[in-house]
């Protein structure tokens, strides 16, 4: 419904300046009749009102803009002259065009409207079609419906802003100044914190603060005014679908799942293009026709979906159809035709690599050259397209059951979370959105974790084999001095596991600083043939750090995709897998939190903790940070050793930041969490086998609500 | 072939060489920023500068040009080259000179090749030779995908 009422609302808009626009091209027309661009730019506005009309369900609009669009294509054609009575009647058509929006914009519908007088309007174009010309008619029968709307609005409603008066319409360019400048902003804020950090003076850092919310604040703002939900685009696929159906003589069902999902609107019209493109494939080469889909005992209507949704930092977009699937002998043999690959190297290809053939430029399967598709710029624009804006595409397929097309892209380009490592001296930035985790081996352990194999280096992590790539070997330099075996001071190898679509590695950087937001810079042409950068942004000392691509990191190191048996292949099977925080608590039970509701892990000296009413607080991050120790939240016995560092993991909630005491953290595990109500109390949820081990389940909305 | 010269020209110096740049392709001049190296980098490239929020790649025209190692330069000249700010580091700040009158002369035909590419010709002064170059040659230098690392180029 929420859905509905923006797509009207935005119709609603467009249409209120269409119509004034309108106004002016009538009126030249009666000046100068012949003009065929007028003329033409008349007809468009009420085609496009009456297609949206006829989608959204106005039936009484989409009944008049009909026949006016008719009379208007009889002109167009020269079948009529325009003429003072014609003019006049095409007048008041968008008069009465008008009484309907505004009907519409208060009650939602048009069926509250006269339908009498749009009837008369209605009566009067069909006359003026059958007779060649209108008759010149008396002016006073315009059709505005202003005595019944009354009737049908609510007396009581206060005068609502109409939707003319609640939007602007603000220059796109105006809005990338306001990004470039709120990101200029957030630099400074950047500095400024850094330099009142441990500061005596409060005033100081009080107003540091208060410009840090402020400044927060004003980038979520506007932000949010370059969102536009991903709805805008796919408002125009039910009419490509079906114009796409009919020409191609397939029967498709299409849903749309996801409207509302956001992203900055710069990237919305960037996917526009590649999805329509999708889109197409999926119904010229996916979908069968319906007596074939019979033959194969399918259903005759195909199925495509379109689904959207945000997923870690990312859209997520999904185009699945239930047609005939990728056949990879198919895929091989038209690429070795193309002469894209040769036989040999086909032969020695996987399923998944050959599949990947699909994406390199020059590819096509049609036979023949169609107006749909196959005129030989396909995927590999998609590909390209896409990979401009930060995003990427992959595509999984079974013969016989269907296709799903998967693009991922960020929801805004400019301003980033990033992790900050450093290496060599210098700092870089890491996307949040590559990050998977933190991983720190200790010496010791090095020998049995960390492994030579054939050159490369792996680390053992719970059970699989992971490529460690060394981030000052990628960037040209030695290799990190743990792996070649130098201790010399170095008690730990820091290990940032990224993950690029299919690509995961180990990135091993000498430090980690910390997470945060950044503001993504351009590079200059110079740098830009370089895969391992995807930008650089300016730090809070105003030193430049260049943010790492991981992508083009896995790409010049040579780490390839990971094998399928290591990632789960079906999504459903994603989304049951969770990755939890494994925890000690009261000396030894085993206790576990989703690690998504965690931001951080901290230690405290015990001798910090404060009291504030009967509630105990540390100051962290110049706020207070209330504690709630676990054990006692879940009914077990507070018999963690009073000595030693207070190991805290902090939650960021709704109601702000609460510290959770614990033992100490045993491990982070992705799994499958099969609940049993075995343990249930009140702060915990149940209770899993998590590592072969019963752990319990905290209720952390329990916890945080003590 | 002879072209009149640019009105006004800001010079500077790397090594014994006289360079001029026409002044409305120059931004400004700046002191030695605070600098970010770039891995993998086109030797050229000798980093990254912030100049007012904008980053700006910082080459060094001695490299540039090839003509060997020489003391760390000293001045930025930043210049505009199609709608981006590239920074080119120098020796020696010149002034600007009037150069309205004076004839754009080609460039010697045996100057090496890096530095004949990014001249557009050279002024000739009484008590110096000006070459005068080209922001846009003069401040690209492509990265090759796979440059393993800075030391040849």
């Amino acid at each position: 419904m929420d859905d509905d009422a923006e797509i009207i609302a935005e119709f609603l808009v467009e249409s209120h300046e269409n119509l004034d626009q309108l106004d002016r091209d009538l009126v030249a027309l009666e000046q100068d009749p012949g003009s065929q661009e007028r003329l033409a730019s008349v007809f468009r506005t009420i085609h496009t009102i009456k297609g949206t009309s006829g989608f959204l369900g106005f039936d009484r609009l989409e009944a008049l803009t009909h026949v006016g669009e008719h009379l208007l294509s009889r002109l167009r054609d020269g079948e009529l002259t325009l003429d003072g009575a014609l003019a006049g009647l095409l007048l008041r058509m968008v008069d009465t065009v008008r009484a309907l929006l505004a009907v519409i914009e208060s009650t939602g519908t048009d069926a509250a409207a006269d339908g009498e007088a749009v009837a008369a309007v209605v009566a009067e174009l069909e006359r003026a079609l059958a007779r060649g010309t209108a008759a010149v008619t008396e002016p006073a029968a315009v059709a505005t419906e202003s005595g019944d709307r009354r009737a049908d609005v609510p007396e009581a409603a206060e005068p609502q802003r109409g939707i003319m008066d609640s939007t602007v319409r603000v220059d796109v360019d105006l809005l990338d100044d306001l990004v470039q400048l709120v990101g200029e902003l957030v630099l400074t804020r950047n500095q400024i914190l850094q330099r009142t950090d441990g500061q005596a003076d409060a005033d100081l850092s009080r107003a540091a603060q208060r410009l840090d919310l402020v400044a927060s604040e004003l980038q979520e703002s506007i932000m949010q005014t370059r969102m536009q939900p991903i709805g805008q685009v796919w408002a125009k696929m039910p009419r490509i679908v079906r114009d796409l159906a009919n020409q191609l003589g397939r029967v498709v069902q299409l849903d749309m799942e996801g409207h509302e999902t956001e992203l900055d609107r710069s990237l919305l019209e960037a996917l526009k293009g590649p999805l329509t493109h999708l889109v197409r494939n999926a119904l010229d080469h996916g979908i069968e026709d319906p007596a074939r889909r019979a033959a194969l005992g399918k259903p005759p209507t195909g199925r495509l979906s379109l689904r959207a949704r945000h997923q870690s930092g990312q859209v997520v977009v999904e185009i699945a159809d239930d047609g005939a699937g990728i056949d990879p002998a198919r895929i091989a043999d038209a690429a070795v035709a193309r002469g894209i690959v040769s036989p040999e190297q086909v032969a020695r290809m996987d399923g998944k690599e050959i599949m990947q053939l699909v994406f390199r430029p020059g590819f096509s399967t049609a036979a023949a050259v169609t107006n749909v598709s196959g005129r030989g710029v396909g995927m590999d624009v998609v590909r390209t397209d896409i990979e401009r804006i930060g995003g990427s595409v992959d595509l999984s397929s079974q013969v016989g059951v269907g296709t799903t097309c998967r693009v991922r892209i960020p929801l805004t380009l400019a301003i980033i979370p990033a992790l900050v490592v450093g290496d060599g001296g210098e700092r870089y930035a890491i996307p949040q959105a590559n990050l998977v985790e933190l991983v720190r081996v200790e010496a010791e352990q090095l020998a049995s974790s960390v492994e030579r194999l054939a050159g490369a280096t792996v680390l053992r992590l719970r059970g699989h084999l992971l490529p460690l790539v060394s981030l000052s070997e990628a960037l040209g330099g030695p290799q990190h001095p743990l792996l070649r075996g130098d201790r010399a001071g170095r008690d730990a190898l820091t290990v940032v596991v990224v993950q690029s679509d299919g690509v995961r590695f180990g990135l091993c950087v000498e430090e980690v600083h910390d997470t945060q937001e950044i503001v993504v810079k351009p590079i200059g042409r110079q740098l830009k043939g370089l895969a391992t950068y995807a930008g650089a942004t300016i730090m809070g000392d105003g030193r430049v750090a260049l943010i790492l691509d991981v992508q083009g990191l896995a790409a010049t190191t040579g780490v390839d995709e990971t094998p399928a048996e290591e990632e789960p292949e079906t999504p459903v099977a994603v989304a049951d897998l969770e990755s939890l925080l494994v925890l000690e608590v009261a000396a030894g039970r085993r206790a576990t939190l989703p690690l998504r509701a965690i931001s951080r892990l901290e230690e405290f000296d015990p001798a910090l903790v404060e009291r504030s009413g009967d509630v105990e607080v540390v100051q962290y991050r110049d706020g207070i940070l209330p504690l709630v120790r676990l054990a006692p939240a879940i009914g077990l016995a507070d018999a963690s050793a009073p000595a030693g560092r207070l190991c805290v993991v902090v939650h960021e909630g709704a109601g702000g930041r609460v510290g959770i005491v614990i033992d100490r953290v045993l491990d982070v595990v992705e799994t499958a969490v099969v609940r049993s109500d075995v343990g249930r109390r009140a702060g915990v949820l149940g209770s899993a086998i998590v590592e072969d081990r019963v752990t319990d389940l905290v209720d952390l909305a329990a916890v945080v609500a003590r | 072939m002879s072209v009149p010269a640019a009105a006004q020209v800001c010079t500077f110096e790397v090594g014994d060489l006289r360079f001029a740049i026409a002044v409305e392709s120059v931004q400004e001049v700046l002191r030695a920023q605070a600098m970010t190296p770039v891995p993998r980098a086109p030797e050229a490239v000798r980093g990254l500068i912030n100049l007012r929020g904008q980053i700006v790649t910082a080459l060094d025209l001695r490299r540039r040009l090839r003509l060997g190692e020489g003391p760390e330069p000293e001045m930025n000249v930043i210049v505009r080259s199609r709608g981006e700010a590239g920074s080119l580091l120098v020796d020696r700040i010149g002034d600007v000179a009037d150069t309205g009158g004076l004839e754009l002369q080609p460039v010697p035909s045996n100057l090496p090749v890096a530095v004949r590419e990014v001249t557009h010709g050279v002024l000739t002064l009484p008590d110096a030779i000006l070459l005068v170059l080209d922001p846009d040659r003069a401040v690209d230098v492509s990265a090759r995908p796979h440059h393993t690392n800075g030391v040849t180029s």
